[in-house]
């Protein structure tokens, strides 16, 4: 298994604080957040009023008018990073070996918003049950079935061989990149189009995370209202945004030429089979999942430069996440810097999974490791490197990225620099 | 690596339990009445494939009954029996080598048609905490992950109707990955208001009126299809580990898959379903001349149905090879289908027969497939081959071969 070697040739990240990877990394290395109080509808009278938008024009980033009218702010984002990954890899969709290119998306709530829309609409503000069918668009049903984002991606790339949408939660742009490695590794495709979008500012989600007390009520403070790792965090802040990565066998993009931006050299899953929304405090399972992608590798835990944390800023999971890199990683753990970048741009769900990874490919490529901002009084149970306030100009030859959703499931993936796997 | 098929499990409109299912399949016993989970006579579709007797305060542990969506309970219940039917106690088993992978296709649509009601009739406060686990596409693997112990890799596909054959597919790769039992497969369920109003959308549900006319895949009035709920969970398992836990006879293997997606509508390319075929025998090492039977998409809708029908006729010649469509008993099931498909043709090799769509259908004669009609067709049948599309342009093969 895995003869055939995958790298990462193109990025498209629309990102809270900015669309395109330069603003996305000038934020992050900048400190700022892009949290504020949502704009995107009226959040009065929720418990949690606070979220990281993008600033988002669709028609400005080259949507089409009937494009705009049929897709979902999902579908837009993943369009747009699709076509920005495309073009800064240097391949063009006519380039591209239609049948032997897939795709692979990872959405957490798919199409939501479009939903709730066309909801309200169809039962008259909520009146009725029995909802007007004759009122429905004729996107509807695109907006139910999560595919569509993978379908979208698919026709603005020209793919035509294995298409998927992957939906494990917050997992899920992990999980998304992961599947598309793991289409080159086994020869089904040359090229993969693989990342995840979520647009999730809306009531019926952020309803949802109000009543498991999930999201923080710090609505005074918006901008440092998402503190990973700090002592008074009180939950974490809603996001949205998409990052999508052309993937390709590491032969072929060298002999195009292309510039390579890192190697995916680790990918592991696993589910804590505990609770739906719960985590226990050791980490047991993500630091399994962590192992097993560093055996898979054959990468050690010395090898880690950096890791780039889940820290969504929940109790809970910044003490579990914790547990779990000192699991895996011994005494490692206290060495290398770890940061979360929810702090900044919030927790896009499924999203964040894929935004996660292009800031750890950015720390490979630019040699430097964003900050985890807010992170002013550290919690005692939260003892490791966390970069706080300023990022940080550091050597990254294999960073560690990973996840924790509902359901259960924790993922970990590696990427690394060319040379690690040439040396090995 | 062989990845057999060791248990399965069926929640469907023909039956709970595979042999009620598979009875009612050869009888060609139809399951499409009228919608009775909600009144559907406002609405121009009003016959569906439902699953009747099922009451999830019998079938599944009543804490998690008011946590879930009926398509989360439907899952639990197919997958039990599938654990069940396997032998398989997941207490036994190491907990990193258990994994789940299922399809979905649009979630808890019901449970959340509840949940964004009371937000809009009664406000933010009035949500439930359950909606953040029921709704969401990975609710159902979560749950079964859960309540199993299994700590392995878990996934999710969401390629509508495709998803059904892909999670099968990647079930495989899991076992590859060192998984040694793989819980897949999926159910569906979004018949509630707003789950029929949003499939209406799509302009492929059928309006004829009549039940028995509705859903007529391959013929030249065919009008669309009727929707239902339901499908089916089956255990995969690496062969070795299966034998050596004592099972004897696995009911077939995943001996081969392959998928495409078609171009955007008015591209001027072709489309792809052929390739995925060609794709999954090549995977399977076999001939077409070697596949016995064909389980098809059977979408019933004109064009579909004209693409499908010449994908079959191209690779196994005019006529060429039976082809089946037990799914107009129990209407589309979306992530439910194909997994439903895969065990109807596990019994289908189980038994010799070859399930048939009611008689007296005249066929389009611009289509070139051997549709089994009127009476099942007894054969040996050693190799099947399942195929399944997604709305948009999802193409999925899976080629079965007996143990």
């Amino acid at each position: 298994m895995d003869t055939l070697r995958v790298v990462i040739t193109g990025i498209g990240v629309v990102a809270p604080g900015g669309i395109g990877t330069k603003a996305f990394w000038e934020l992050l290395t900048s400190g700022k957040t892009a949290t504020r109080a949502i704009s995107l509808f009226d959040a009065t009278g929720f418990r949690s009023r606070v979220a990281a938008e993008c600033d988002f024009d669709p028609a400005k980033e080259g949507l089409t008018p009937q494009e705009i009218r049929r897709m979902d702010r999902a579908a837009q984002f993943a369009v747009v990073c699709t076509r920005d990954a495309l073009a800064d890899s240097g391949l063009t969709p006519a380039e591209l070996p239609a049948h032997r290119t897939g795709v692979s998306i990872g959405s957490a709530v798919g199409c939501t918003m479009g939903l709730e829309e066309e909801y309200v609409v169809l039962s008259d503000g909520g009146r009725k049950w029995l909802v007007d069918s004759t009122y429905g668009v004729p996107h509807l049903y695109g907006y139910m079935v999560p595919s569509t984002l993978a379908v979208e991606a698919a026709w603005a790339c020209g793919a035509e061989g294995p298409v998927a949408l992957i939906s494990t939660g917050c997992t899920s742009g992990l999980d998304a990149v992961g599947h598309g490695a793991q289409l080159i590794h086994e020869g089904s495709a040359d090229v993969v189009i693989a990342g995840a979008t979520d647009a999730p500012i809306s009531p019926i989600t952020s309803a949802c995370f109000d009543a498991i007390r999930a999201t923080t009520p710090r609505n005074e403070d918006p901008e440092h209202a998402s503190r990973p790792f700090d002592r008074d965090r009180k939950g974490f802040v809603l996001g949205e945004g998409s990052a999508v990565f052309v993937l390709e066998e590491l032969g072929r993009a060298k002999a195009r030429g292309a510039h390579i931006y890192a190697e995916i050299t680790g990918f592991a899953t696993r589910s804590n089979a505990f609770h739906m929304t719960g985590l226990k405090p050791d980490g047991r399972e993500m630091a399994e999942a962590i192992r097993v992608a560093m055996d898979k590798a054959r990468i050690r835990p010395e090898d880690i430069d950096y890791i780039n944390a889940h820290g969504s800023g929940t109790k809970q999971n910044d003490r579990h996440e914790t547990a779990a890199f000192k699991a895996s990683l011994g005494h490692r753990a206290y060495e290398v810097p770890v940061s979360s970048i929810k702090s900044m741009v919030g927790h896009s769900l499924g999203a964040i999974g894929s935004i996660e990874i292009a800031a750890s490919v950015l720390s490979i490529e630019r040699g430097v490791v964003p900050p985890t901002a807010n992170l002013d009084t550290p919690d005692p149970e939260c003892d490791l490197d966390y970069v706080p306030h300023t990022a940080r100009e550091h050597r990254v030859r294999t960073a560690l990225t990973v996840g924790s959703g509902f359901g259960g499931f924790q993922t970990a993936m590696l990427l690394s620099s060319l040379d690690v796997r040439d040396a090995a | 690596m062989t990845a057999v098929i060791t248990g399965v499990g069926v929640v469907a409109p023909t039956g709970i339990g595979v042999e009620e299912h598979w009875t009612a399949v050869v009888n060609g016993d139809t399951a499409i009445r009228p919608i009775s989970r909600f009144d559907a006579s406002g609405y121009p579709v009003r016959h569906a494939g439902e699953i009747r007797e099922f009451d999830a305060a019998e079938r599944v542990p009543s804490l998690l009954v008011p946590q879930t969506d009926h398509w989360t309970h439907l899952g639990f219940q197919a997958a039990e029996m599938a654990l069940a039917d396997a032998g398989v106690d997941p207490a036994e088993l190491p907990e990193y080598e258990m994994a789940v992978v299922t399809a979905a296709s649009s979630g808890g649509t019901e449970f959340g048609q509840k949940e964004i009601q009371k937000l809009w009739s009664k406000g933010s406060r009035a949500v439930g905490a359950y909606q953040s686990i029921a709704w969401f596409y990975a609710a159902s693997t979560g749950q079964i992950s859960i309540r199993h112990g299994m700590r392995g890799p878990c996934g999710v596909i969401a390629n509508e109707q495709a998803g059904g054959l892909d999670v099968l597919a990647q079930a495989r790769r899991m076992l590859r990955n060192g998984a040694k039992v793989v819980v897949s497969g999926g159910t569906d369920a979004s018949l509630c208001p707003y789950g029929l109003t949003a499939q209406l959308s799509s302009g492929l549900l059928s309006r004829d009126p009549d039940p028995a006319r509705a859903f007529r895949p391959f013929t030249p009035g065919a009008a669309g299809y009727l929707p239902g709920e339901g499908g089916g969970k089956l255990i995969i398992e690496d062969a070795a580990h299966a034998a050596a836990r004592g099972v004897r006879a696995p009911y077939g293997e995943v001996a081969g898959y392959a998928a495409t997606f078609d171009p955007p509508p008015r591209s001027g390319r072709p489309p792809t379903l052929r390739r995925a075929i060609d794709g999954a025998l090549a995977d399977a090492a076999i001939t077409a001349a070697e596949v016995d039977v064909v389980f098809a998409d059977a979408m019933g809708e004109a064009g579909a149905d004209l693409r499908e029908a010449a994908a079959i006729s191209a690779v196994f010649g005019p006529y060429g090879v039976p082809v089946a469509a037990p799914k107009v008993l129990t209407g589309r099931l979306y992530a439910g289908g194909a997994p439903l498909d895969v065990i109807t043709a596990l019994m289908c090799m189980r038994d010799g027969i070859v399930p048939a769509v009611p008689g007296g259908w005249e066929l389009d004669p611009e289509q070139h497939i051997d549709l089994v009609q009127g009476e099942p067709r007894r054969m040996p049948v050693r190799t099947v081959l399942v195929l399944a599309r997604g709305y948009g342009g999802f193409n999925a093969a899976l080629v079965l071969r007996a143990p």
